[in-house]
């Protein structure tokens, strides 16, 4: 926020209009990115500090379609059991999977691979919680270490597929689909409550900070 | 970073409650670096990155180290763990350069707008104590000479 860099008076500063996560503005745009970058760096021929100097140019407002709420191919059954949720979730991972691989060849990349599993085997671990019979831990992590990085995995996993599907949607109408109409965002809604009532700090910590973002928490509260 | 004035009320009164002590920050360094032209710049993430395989930052309170991202890492192996969900990891993973511009830089440094990219990058996550960064904000700085750095693109997300 423009209000933290002032306070806290670096030599120089670039503040941008961006949503948080994207400092330099437009992925895959890379004209964008470099306009952003020259600004920034012009700023150390400064004559004297600190520098706090406003960039002007606003990322483009996403098309109306990509905002209309994704039109997802895959159809996901809402009608699920709790019990089922765990069902529900491998189903979702298995139907996901050719948008995933789609999006991983477009990209030449993936973020997924944090906790070293195959989704289907961080389905079966976020399960585990869900039915109260908890996997073993990772590689001598916390249980909220090690629940976090799984949940990372499964969250990339969900958002780079449904980047690979048509319509191009934005940041938002993503964050909207995964906790509004995936299993995914129940089974994590469902972990929080878990996490949360646990006698385990890790888990406590995760609940609280790492798995269920303010927006989605504060919408579901009022 | 948007704009406060445009959060909700409830993530707006959480920023600002962020606020709170950074007027402990009263020192107000400055040196002149070199022309651009002639500057070695690395990146300084506080976006949670780490190459594939490295370990992965653990809770906030003692996330306060950072990891190395050497300057020939593929974007493949880029990845995050930050512990925060609450900004838009989308664009990090359609394309790492809006929150780790290593390809921009490298092309600065291609056609001579800068002197040259460092080695090694880095990265802390945000989201650790701030105040309790600072041992290894200190350590860094060292190793960030001995790459004969002149500059620091300091890069949150």
């Amino acid at each position: 926020m423009r209000e933290h860099t002032a306070a806290m008076g670096p030599p120089r500063a670039l503040w941008v209009p961006f949503i948080l996560g994207r400092p330099f503005g437009v992925p895959g745009d890379a004209a964008f990115q470099h306009r952003v970058l020259r600004a920034v760096l012009q700023l150390l021929a400064a004559p004297a500090g600190p520098v706090l100097v406003d960039y002007a140019e606003e990322a483009p407002a996403p098309r109306a379609e990509e905002t209309e709420g994704m039109a997802c191919p895959v159809s996901f059954d809402r009608k699920t059991d709790a019990g089922d949720l765990g069902a529900a979730l491998a189903r979702e991972i298995e139907e996901l999977a050719p948008w995933h691989d789609l999006a991983a060849k477009r990209r030449s990349r993936t973020t997924t691979g944090l906790s070293g599993m195959t989704m289907e085997e961080a389905a079966q671990f976020v399960t585990s919680y869900l039915n109260s019979v908890p996997a073993s831990n990772l590689n001598g992590m916390s249980a909220g270490e090690a629940l976090k990085i799984v949940c990372d995995d499964l969250r990339a996993y969900y958002y780079e597929a449904a980047a690979a599907q048509p319509g191009n949607p934005d940041a938002q109408a993503v964050l909207y689909w995964f906790w509004h109409d995936t299993a995914a965002g129940r089974a994590f809604l469902a972990l929080q409550k878990i996490c949360l009532a646990s006698g385990d700090q890790s888990l406590q910590v995760l609940g609280g900070n790492s798995l269920v973002p303010r927006a989605i928490v504060h919408a579901r509260e009022h | 970073m948007v704009r406060l004035a445009d959060l909700p009320d409830f993530e707006r009164s959480h920023m600002l409650d962020k606020l709170k002590g950074l007027e402990e920050f009263s020192a107000r360094p400055w040196v002149k670096p070199p022309p651009l032209a002639r500057c070695r710049i690395a990146i300084v993430s506080t976006a949670g990155l780490h190459a594939r395989g490295d370990r992965p930052f653990g809770p906030s309170a003692t996330a306060t180290d950072y990891r190395i991202i050497p300057g020939d890492t593929p974007a493949a192996d880029l990845v995050m763990s930050h512990q925060s969900v609450n900004f838009d990891r989308t664009g990090f993973q359609e394309d790492h350069n809006v929150a780790f511009p290593l390809d921009r830089l490298n092309e600065l440094a291609r056609d001579g707008a800068i002197g040259a990219v460092a080695d090694f990058h880095y990265s802390f996550m945000g989201a650790a104590p701030i105040r309790k960064i600072e041992a290894k904000a200190r350590e860094l700085a060292g190793l960030l000479k001995k790459d004969r750095v002149d500059a620091v693109l300091l890069c949150p997300v």
